[in-house]
C-alpha cells in the first residue's frame, strides 16, 4: 500500500469566529489523484491551500512523508505545484509564464527552456510560445497554467476546480490532456472540483467535502454508489457505479464486460479494451418480476438480478439489486405495492443504452 | 500685454544665455525632488505593501492617514520639519536647516504619502489569488513582491509622476527649512517667488517655464514607459 505523501492532522481553519475547516484526519497517498469534490462554500479550497502550505492552520500539523512541515514550507511549497481556477499569468510571453517557477527555482537557463518547451508541446500552446500570456484565451491561458505546474516536475500537484470557468468543449479537451499527463507522470495529486464527472474521470479516490468537513473518503464506486450520509446521497447523486473493459462496438454501441454481466451503452469515441466506469442513475432503471419474460421494449438491457434492500426514501422505494453488481433503482410506493417486492424476490432490471454514462478511465 | 511678450522674450534671452544662474537652479530643483522622489518611491513601496497585504488591528486609520497625507499642506510640513531640523530643534545637532538636505527631507514626507497611497491601491488591485499563486509556484517572500510590483509598474509609474510632481512644485515647505539661499538652497519655485517680489517677470517666467517643461519631460517619458507596457 502506498505510503501517505501529504497528511493533514487535526486541522483546524478560522476566520474570526467561525470554523472554516476542520479535518481530524486526511492522508494524501504517494502517486494516488485524491478528488476532493463538494459544493460551493464547503472548504475545499482553504483545505487545498493548507496541503499546499499556503497558510499555516491556527490548530493542527501538515505532514510531508510523516513529517511535520515546520520551518520547511518554502522548501516543501519548492517541491509541489499549485494550479488555481483563475491562470492568474504574468505580464510576459508564454514561454517565460510556463518557465517561472522553474526561475524561482533558480534553475538553468538551458533547462528551463528544455523543460518549457516540451510541456508547451504536451499542453498544445508550443505555437503560441512568444505571444504575450495576456492575450491568450480562457482554454490557452488553463493550458499554460498547466504546463507551468508540470514544467515543475513536482512531487505533489495540487488543483484547485483548474476548469470550472472553462466552456464545455475546452473543459472536455483539457480534462483528457490532464488526465493523461496525470497517469503518466504518476505525481501525487489532489484535485478539487464540486464536478461529479470530474471526480469520476480523474479520481483514484474521492473525499466528499461539506460544512467544513470530509464526511466520506473512498474509492470513486464506494463513494458514489454507498454515499456515507443523506447530505452526501444529495450531493453526488444516488447512481450505480461499476468498473467494465469494452468486450466490442459496432455502431457506437458498445458491449462492456462488467464482471459477471453485461452492458450495453452507446459510446462514441472508446476503444476495444477500453476500462471504463458504467454510471446509470437509479430513476433510468425499470423493474419488473422475473419470469414474465415480456423484455420487448426498446431498451437494450435486462439484466436479472436479486433484491438486497427497500429503503424508502421521500416519496420512493430505494431498491438495491444484486446482478452480478450492486444496482440501484428507484421505484413508486405504489409499484412497490402492486409488484407486492421483498427482499429476495427475483427481478428483471431494464434500462436503455442511452441512460448509461460511460467514463473513460485509464487513458 | 507688452510685459508678457517682452517677459517671455527676455525669458528665452535668459535661458539661452544662463543668466540668472537658471540651469544651476533647475539642476539643483531635479536634483532634490528626484532625492525625495527616490526615497518616497522606497518608503511608499514598504509601507504600501505592508497596507494592502496584512490585516491587522488600525489597518483601516492608517489608511485613513496616508489619505490625509496625500493632501498635507506643504507649508505646514515646513513647519513641522523646520521645528525638528531647527538649530535648538531634536535633530539641530545634524546643523541641517537651510541646506538642500532639509529641502529633500521635507518634499519626501510631502512625496511619501502620495507614493504610498498609490503604491497600497494598486497592491489591493491585484487579483486576492496572485499572491497565493506566486507562492504556490515556490516564491519566496521577496521573489513574491518583486513580482507583484513588477506587475504593477504601470499604477507604480503613476505614483512616482504624481509624488515627482508634488515635489518639484511645491514652495512653502522648500522656502521654510531651505531659506532660498542663493548658490545653496535656491530652486525653481523659491527663485521664481523671490523674482515676482522683485518685480523681475523675466526670470520668473524663464524659470517658470523650465519647471513647467521639466514636469512634461518626466511625464513624458514615464507616460510613453506606460504606453509600451500597456501594448505588450
Amino acid at each position: 500500500m502506498s505510503q501517505p505523501k501529504l497528511s493533514l492532522e487535526d486541522v483546524r481553519v478560522r476566520l474570526g469566529k467561525a470554523e472554516l475547516i476542520r479535518v481530524p484526519h486526511l492522508d494524501v497517498l504517494e502517486g494516488e489523484v485524491l478528488v476532493i469534490v463538494g459544493p460551493n462554500g464547503a472548504g475545499k479550497s482553504i483545505l487545498l491551500e493548507s496541503l499546499a502550505l499556503l497558510h499555516r492552520p491556527r490548530q493542527g500539523r501538515v505532514l510531508f512523508e510523516g513529517q511535520p512541515v515546520d520551518g520547511r514550507e518554502l522548501a516543501l511549497r519548492r517541491r509541489m505545484a499549485v494550479v488555481f481556477q483563475d491562470p492568474l499569468p504574468l505580464r510576459r510571453s508564454v514561454a517565460d509564464n510556463v518557465a517561472l517557477g522553474l526561475t524561482l527555482r533558480g534553475v538553468p537557463r538551458s533547462v528551463r527552456r528544455q523543460r518549457a518547451a516540451h510541456w508547451m508541446r504536451r499542453f498544445g500552446i508550443a505555437h503560441l510560445a512568444r505571444r504575450s500570456a495576456m492575450t491568450l484565451s480562457g482554454g490557452e491561458a488553463q493550458r499554460t497554467n498547466l504546463a507551468r505546474a508540470f514544467a515543475l516536475e513536482p512531487e505533489v500537484l495540487l488543483l484547485d476546480e483548474p476548469f470550472s470557468a472553462l466552456d464545455p468543449p475546452t473543459r472536455e479537451d483539457l480534462l483528457d490532456d490532464l488526465s493523461v499527463a496525470l497517469r503518466e507522470t504518476g505525481v501525487t495529486t489532489v484535485f478539487v472540483t464540486h464536478d461529479r464527472a470530474e471526480a469520476l474521470r480523474l479520481g483514484d479516490r474521492v473525499a466528499v467535502m461539506m460544512g467544513g468537513s470530509i464526511r466520506q473518503v473512498g474509492t470513486a464506486a464506494e463513494v458514489f454508489a454507498a454515499p456515507a450520509d443523506e447530505e452526501v446521497a444529495a450531493f453526488v447523486g444516488v447512481e450505480t457505479i461499476v468498473g467494465g473493459r469494452v468486450q466490442s462496438l459496432a455502431d457506437g454501441l458498445a458491449t462492456i464486460d462488467v464482471g459477471d454481466a453485461v452492458v450495453q451503452a452507446m459510446v462514441p469515441d472508446l476503444d476495444y479494451g477500453s476500462e471504463v466506469l458504467v454510471c446509470l442513475r437509479p430513476e433510468d432503471v425499470v423493474l419488473e418480476l422475473a419470469g414474465l419474460d415480456s423484455h420487448r421494449t426498446s431498451a437494450r438491457n435486462h439484466l436479472r438480478g436479486t433484491v438486497r434492500r427497500l429503503t424508502t426514501v421521500g416519496g420512493q422505494v430505494r431498491v438495491v439489486l444484486d446482478c452480478g453488481f450492486t444496482l440501484v433503482a428507484f421505484i413508486t410506493k405504489r409499484s412497490l405495492e402492486e409488484m407486492n417486492l421483498k427482499v429476495g424476490d427475483e427481478v428483471v432490471a431494464s434500462f436503455k443504452a442511452t441512460a448509461v454514462h460511460v467514463i473513460p478511465r485509464g487513458t | 500685454m507688452d510685459l508678457i511678450l517682452d517677459g517671455i522674450r527676455e525669458a528665452f534671452r535668459i535661458m539661452a544665455s544662463g543668466d540668472y544662474s537658471v540651469w544651476e537652479i533647475a539642476l539643483r530643483s531635479v536634483i532634490v525632488s528626484g532625492t525625495a522622489t527616490a526615497i518616497a518611491l522606497l518608503f511608499g513601496i514598504a509601507v504600501g505593501a505592508t497596507l494592502a497585504f496584512n490585516e491587522f488591528p488600525g489597518r483601516n486609520l492608517a489608511f485613513s492617514l496616508v489619505n490625509t497625507g496625500m493632501g498635507l499642506p506643504p507649508v505646514v510640513v515646513g513647519l513641522m520639519v523646520a521645528i525638528v531640523l531647527w538649530r535648538s530643534g531634536p535633530l539641530g545637532d545634524f546643523r541641517l536647516i537651510y541646506t538642500p538636505t532639509a529641502m529633500i527631507v521635507a518634499q519626501t514626507v510631502i512625496a511619501a504619502p502620495i507614493v504610498t497611497g498609490f503604491t497600497a491601491a494598486a497592491l489591493r488591485n491585484l487579483h486576492p489569488q496572485l499572491r497565493s499563486q506566486l507562492y504556490g509556484l515556490g516564491a519566496s517572500r521577496l521573489q513574491m513582491l518583486w513580482l507583484v510590483l513588477w506587475e504593477t509598474k504601470l499604477p507604480l509609474l503613476a505614483a512616482v509622476m504624481a509624488g515627482f510632481g508634488g515635489a518639484i512644485s511645491e514652495i512653502g515647505a522648500s522656502i521654510m527649512v531651505g531659506g532660498n539661499l542663493a548658490g545653496e538652497t535656491r530652486i525653481l519655485t523659491t527663485a521664481v517667488v523671490l523674482e515676482v517680489s522683485r518685480g523681475q517677470f523675466a526670470p520668473a517666467i524663464a524659470l517658470s517655464l523650465i519647471l513647467l517643461t521639466l514636469i512634461f519631460i518626466v511625464n513624458l517619458i514615464l507616460t510613453t514607459v506606460q504606453q509600451q507596457e500597456r501594448r505588450s
